[in-house]
C-alpha cells in the first residue's frame, strides 16, 4: 500500500471515529437555549420536539465502544499500512503462487509473525500428524482388507498388537470414506457410483488402472483424457458418425437404429489405436491413456445411440484434478484405500 | 394538537395516494414470492421444472420486490407526504412527482419480466441489468430534485428531523446506485461491472450494506419520526438525541460493508475497519429506537385501544433487535460462526419484517384515512387481526432461522478426533428441513396479513367521503 492511501485510510477511519466522539460531547451540553425538557420550539405538522437529555447509559455505552474502537485498531491491522501491536495478519494474502505461498510461510515462521491461518494448519499437522502417520505404516491393500475383517473383541488399553493392526485399519477405511465424502463425492457421487461424465469408482471397469498404485498415482496428479477429439470429419461426416456408432454399440452386442456396422468397422481402424482392435480399451491394452473399453456397456458419457454417436461426433474431454497439493499424500493415501476397497468383494 | 387539517395549503397528495396503494399491492407480491422460494426449499418440485420459476431467478425477484418495490414505495409515499406536511407547502417540481411514480413502476414491471427471464448482473439486490439501472437512476434524480426542491421553498424555519434522514437517504442510495452500477455493456440486456475481483465485492457490499443502512434504516426511521409522535400524539422525546444519533449514523454506517466479507480475499485492513465501525454503529442505531419508544412515555395507554400504533412500537423494537444483532455479527468470531448460515437470513426477515414492514404498515394505516377523506380505517378490527398474524409470522420466521442457523454453523464446524469433518453438507441440510418448514408457516401468516390490509385499504378506499368517523378513545 502506498504512504498516500495509507494516510488516506487512517485520516478517514481515526477522523470518523474522532467526529463521533466529539459529536457526543457537544450533545451532552445544554445547548438549545431552552430548559432541559422544555419544548424546543418549533411545531411541524402539529409535532413538537422536547430537549431532554442524552440517556445517561446511552452516551456512556457509545463512549465505551468509540474507545474500544480506537484500541482495536492500535493492536490489529486497519489504519493504512499499520499492522497493528498484536503483528497479528489472517493469512499471506499477497501471495500469487503455491511456492510463493510456501515461502512466505516459512519467513512468517521464522520472524514469528502471527499469520493465522498457517497458525491452523499448523496446529492440525501437529494435532493430526501423528494419526496419519500411523495410517501411512500400513499399505494400502491392508487397509482396504479390514473392509471384511470383524472386530470381535472389546476395545480397550490392553489390545494385542494384531488386534490393535486391525482397530487402526478400520479406523483408517473410515477416515478415508469421510476424506471421500467431503472432497470426491461432488463429482463421484456420494456411493462413488459416478454419474454421466464422472466415473463409477465401485465398479471393476477401470480408466486408468485398479491396482492401488494406479489409484494412488491418479489422485495424487490427477489425469487429463485430451485423446478423443471430435472425429466427425475424419469419420467421413455425419454417415460416417453413425456407422461407427452401429459399429461400437454392436461390441456390446447391441444393435443401432441409424448406421451400417460393416461400413464402421472398416473405419474403426483408427480408433483402435487407444481402444484397442476389440474396443478392450486401454487399461486392457496396458497403457494409461483413459479410453475407456467400448465392448462392456458400460458407459462413461451415456449408452443410448445418440450419446454414443455425440461422443464421436464432437469428442469428450475428462478431467480428474492433482489432489498432491491440496489433500497431502498422507491423506491421500487412506482415500486410495477406501476406494481400492469398493471394488473388493 | 392540530389533527390531519389539509385546508390551509393545496397538497399533492395524488402521488402519495398512488404510491400508497402500490405499497399493499406490491407488499403482497413480494412476500408472495419470497413464500413460494421458501416452499421451493422444502419441496424442490415446486419449480415445475421451468426455467423462469426456479428458486435462482425467483430469489432477486423476491428480494427487489420487498426492497425496491414495497419498501421504496412505501418511503416514496411517506416522504412526498410528510415533507409537505412539515414543510407547509406542496411538492415542488409539479408533475415531476407524478414522473417518479410512473418512472418507479416501470423500474418494477422490469424488474418482475427481467429477473424471471434470466438477466441479471449477478449483484445482490443490484442484480437488474444496465438499462434498467439508468432508468432507475433518472427516477431518483427526479426524486431528489422533487424532495430537496420542497425543502428549499418550506415555509417553516427549521427542517423537521424526519426530512434529514429522508434527504440522507434519497442522496446516499444515488450515490450507492451509480457507484456500484457502474458497468461495460456489452449487448442490450448483458454488461460487465467496472470494477474486478475483491474490489468488485467490496464496491457491491459497500452498496448492498448500505441498501440496508439508508434505504431501510435511515429512510425508515424519518418515516417512524413523523408517524410515531402523530400517531401517538406526544412531542417527540430529545431534539439532542436526534441530532447525535443522525449524524453518527450517516457517518458510521458508510464504512460497515466489509463485515459481509470477513475471512475472504479482502485486505485485513478493510475487515478490521469494517467490523470496527460495525460495532460503533451500535449505539446510534438505538438512538431512534429510544427517540420513538420515549416519544410514548405519558402514553403508553394508547397500546391498549390503537392497533396502529402497536405496529409502530412493535416495529421500533424489532429495530432495536436487529441493530443489536447486526453489530454482534459483525465481530469476526461471531460472523466465523453465523456467515453463510440462516441466521443472516433470519436477521434480514427481523429487519425487513419486523422492522421495515411494521413501521410501514403501521404508517399506511394512518395515511389511507387521511389521503382518502375519511377518519379511520374501515375496519380498527381486521388492523387488530392483521397486526398478531404479522407478529405471529415474524416471531416463527425469526425463532425457526435462528435455530438452523446456529445448528448449520455449529454443523459446519464439527471435526472428529481425526480432524475429518463431522458432517457432510448435505446432512446439515437435512437438519434443516422442519426450520424450512416452520419459516414457510411464518411466511405464510405475514401474506394473509398483507391481504387482510388490501381488503380494509380498497373498503376505505371505496366508502363515501367522510362516512367512517373517528373513534375517540378515553
Amino acid at each position: 500500500m502506498s504512504s498516500f492511501w495509507s494516510i488516506w485510510i487512517t485520516v478517514l477511519t481515526l477522523g470518523t471515529l474522532i467526529g463521533c466522539y466529539l459529536l457526543l460531547r457537544w450533545c451532552l451540553k445544554n445547548f438549545a437555549g431552552v430548559e432541559e425538557g422544555a419544548s424546543m420550539g418549533h411545531e411541524f405538522d402539529g409535532i413538537e420536539e422536547l430537549n431532554n437529555p442524552l440517556p445517561k447509559w446511552w452516551s456512556t455505552f457509545f463512549l465505551i465502544t468509540i474507545i474500544w474502537g480506537f484500541g482495536y485498531l492500535l493492536m490489529y491491522p486497519g489504519l493504512g499500512s499499520w499492522q497493528g501491536l498484536f503483528g497479528w495478519s489472517s493469512s499471506n494474502q499477497d501471495v500469487t503462487s503455491l511456492e510463493d505461498s510456501r515461502a512466505k510461510a516459512e519467513y512468517a515462521k521464522a520472524n514469528g509473525l502471527i499469520v493465522e491461518y498457517d497458525m491452523e494448519v499448523k496446529a492440525a499437522d501437529e494435532k493430526f500428524g501423528p494419526i496419519f502417520n500411523n495410517f501411512a505404516s500400513f499399505s494400502v491393500e491392508d487397509i482396504a482388507a479390514a473392509k471384511n475383517e470383524e472386530i470381535d473383541f472389546e476395545i480397550n488399553d490392553n489390545l494385542t498388537a494384531a488386534q490393535k493392526n486391525l482397530v487402526d485399519r478400520k479406523e483408517a477405511l473410515k477416515v478415508g470414506q469421510r476424506l471421500f465424502l467431503q472432497n470426491c463425492a461432488q463429482c463421484h457421487g456420494s456411493d462413488a457410483r459416478g454419474t454421466t461424465g464422472f466415473p463409477n469408482l465401485a465398479d471393476k471397469d477401470w480408466l486408468y488402472g485398479g491396482t492401488p498404485e494406479d489409484i494412488k498415482h491418479t489422485l495424487l496428479y490427477g489425469r487429463v483424457a485430451n485423446g478423443m477429439i471430435a472425429w466427425e470429419t475424419m469419420v467421413g461426416g455425419d454417415q460416417g458418425v453413425k456407422d461407427v456408432a452401429a459399429y461400437v454399440l454392436s461390441l456390446s452386442g447391441r444393435e443401432a437404429k441409424d448406421g451400417n456396422v460393416e461400413a464402421g468397422q472398416a473405419k474403426f481402424a483408427m480408433c483402435a489405436a487407444c481402444h484397442g482392435a476389440e474396443g478392450q480399451g486401454s487399461v486392457e491394452m496396458g497403457i494409461a491413456l483413459g479410453a475407456p473399453r467400448l465392448n462392456d456397456n458400460i458407459w462413461l458419457y451415456g449408452g443410448s445411440e445418440r450419446a454414443v454417436q455425440d461422443s464421436i461426433r464432437y469428442g469428450r474431454a475428462g478431467v480428474m484434478p492433482a489432489w498432491k497439493d491440496i489433500l497431502g499424500e498422507q491423506k491421500i493415501h487412506v482415500i486410495s484405500a477406501y476406494v481400492y476397497s469398493l471394488s473388493q468383494d | 394538537m392540530t389533527q390531519n387539517d389539509t385546508s390551509a395549503v393545496d397538497y399533492n397528495f395524488d402521488v402519495v395516494r398512488q404510491f400508497t396503494v402500490m405499497t399493499v399491492i406490491w407488499g403482497i407480491v413480494g412476500t408472495l414470492v419470497g413464500v413460494i422460494i421458501a416452499a421451493q426449499l422444502i419441496w424442490p418440485a415446486l419449480n415445475f421444472d421451468t426455467p423462469w420459476l426456479t428458486y435462482s431467478r425467483l430469489r432477486p425477484l423476491h428480494t427487489n420486490a420487498v426492497i425496491f418495490a414495497f419498501g421504496t414505495s412505501a418511503l416514496f409515499a411517506t416522504s412526498y407526504y410528510v415533507v409537505q406536511r412539515t414543510c407547509k407547502t406542496t411538492l415542488f417540481g409539479g408533475s415531476l412527482a407524478s414522473f417518479t411514480f410512473w418512472g418507479w413502476q416501470a423500474v418494477i414491471v422490469l424488474a418482475a419480466i427481467t429477473l424471471p427471464l434470466g438477466y441479471t448482473s449477478s449483484k445482490e439486490y443490484a442484480e437488474l441489468e444496465w438499462p434498467i439501472d439508468i432508468l432507475i437512476a433518472v427516477v431518483w434524480v427526479a426524486y431528489a430534485i422533487v424532495f430537496f426542491g420542497t425543502l428549499v421553498k418550506r415555509k417553516t424555519s427549521h427542517i423537521y428531523v424526519a426530512n434529514w434522514f429522508f434527504g440522507g437517504f434519497i442522496i446516499t442510495v444515488a450515490v450507492l446506485h451509480i457507484g456500484n452500477s457502474m458497468a461495460i455493456p456489452v449487448s442490450m440486456m448483458k454488461s460487465y461491472s467496472l470494477y474486478s475481483g475483491a474490489i468488485d465485492a467490496m464496491m457491491q457490499w459497500w452498496y448492498g450494506h448500505n441498501a440496508v443502512g439508508f434505504l431501510l434504516t435511515a429512510g425508515f426511521l424519518g418515516m417512524m419520526y413523523y408517524f410515531v409522535p402523530k400517531q401517538a400524539e406526544r412531542p417527540v422525546y430529545s431534539y439532542r438525541l436526534s441530532i447525535v444519533h443522525f449524524w453518527a449514523l450517516v457517518s458510521l454506517y458508510i464504512w460497515a460493508g466489509p463485515h459481509h466479507l470477513h475471512y475472504t480475499a479482502l485486505p485485513d485492513w478493510a475487515q478490521s475497519v469494517g467490523m470496527v465501525m460495525s460495532v460503533v454503529l451500535f449505539l446510534p442505531s438505538w438512538g431512534g429506537m429510544i427517540n420513538g419508544i420515549m416519544t410514548l412515555s405519558g402514553a403508553w395507554h394508547k397500546l391498549r385501544h390503537d392497533p396502529i400504533l402497536r405496529f409502530l412500537i412493535v416495529s421500533l423494537s424489532f429495530y432495536g433487535m436487529s441493530t443489536f444483532e447486526g453489530p454482534m455479527m459483525a465481530i469476526k468470531s461471531v460472523n466465523a460462526l453465523s456467515h453463510y448460515t440462516d441466521w443472516t437470513i433470519g436477521h434480514v426477515h427481523s429487519g425487513a419484517l419486523g422492522w421495515v414492514a411494521m413501521v410501514s404498515i403501521g404508517a399506511m394505516y394512518h395515511l389511507i384515512p387521511v389521503l382518502f377523506g375519511q377518519g379511520r380505517m374501515y375496519s380498527v378490527k381486521l388492523i387488530n387481526v392483521h397486526f398478531w398474524m404479522h407478529t405471529a409470522g415474524i416471531v416463527l420466521y425469526i425463532v425457526a432461522m435462528w435455530i438452523s442457523g446456529v445448528m448449520q454453523g455449529l454443523m459446519w464446524r464439527a471435526v472428529n478426533t481425526d480432524g475429518t469433518l463431522t458432517y457432510s453438507f448435505v446432512e446439515s441440510l437435512t437438519a434443516s428441513y422442519p426450520f424450512y418448514f416452520m419459516r414457510f408457516l411464518g411466511g405464510v401468516l405475514v401474506v394473509a396479513g398483507f391481504l387482510l390490509m388490501a381488503y380494509n385499504m380498497f373498503k376505505t378506499i371505496a366508502a363515501e367521503d367522510g362516512s367512517l368517523k373517528r373513534v375517540e378513545q378515553a
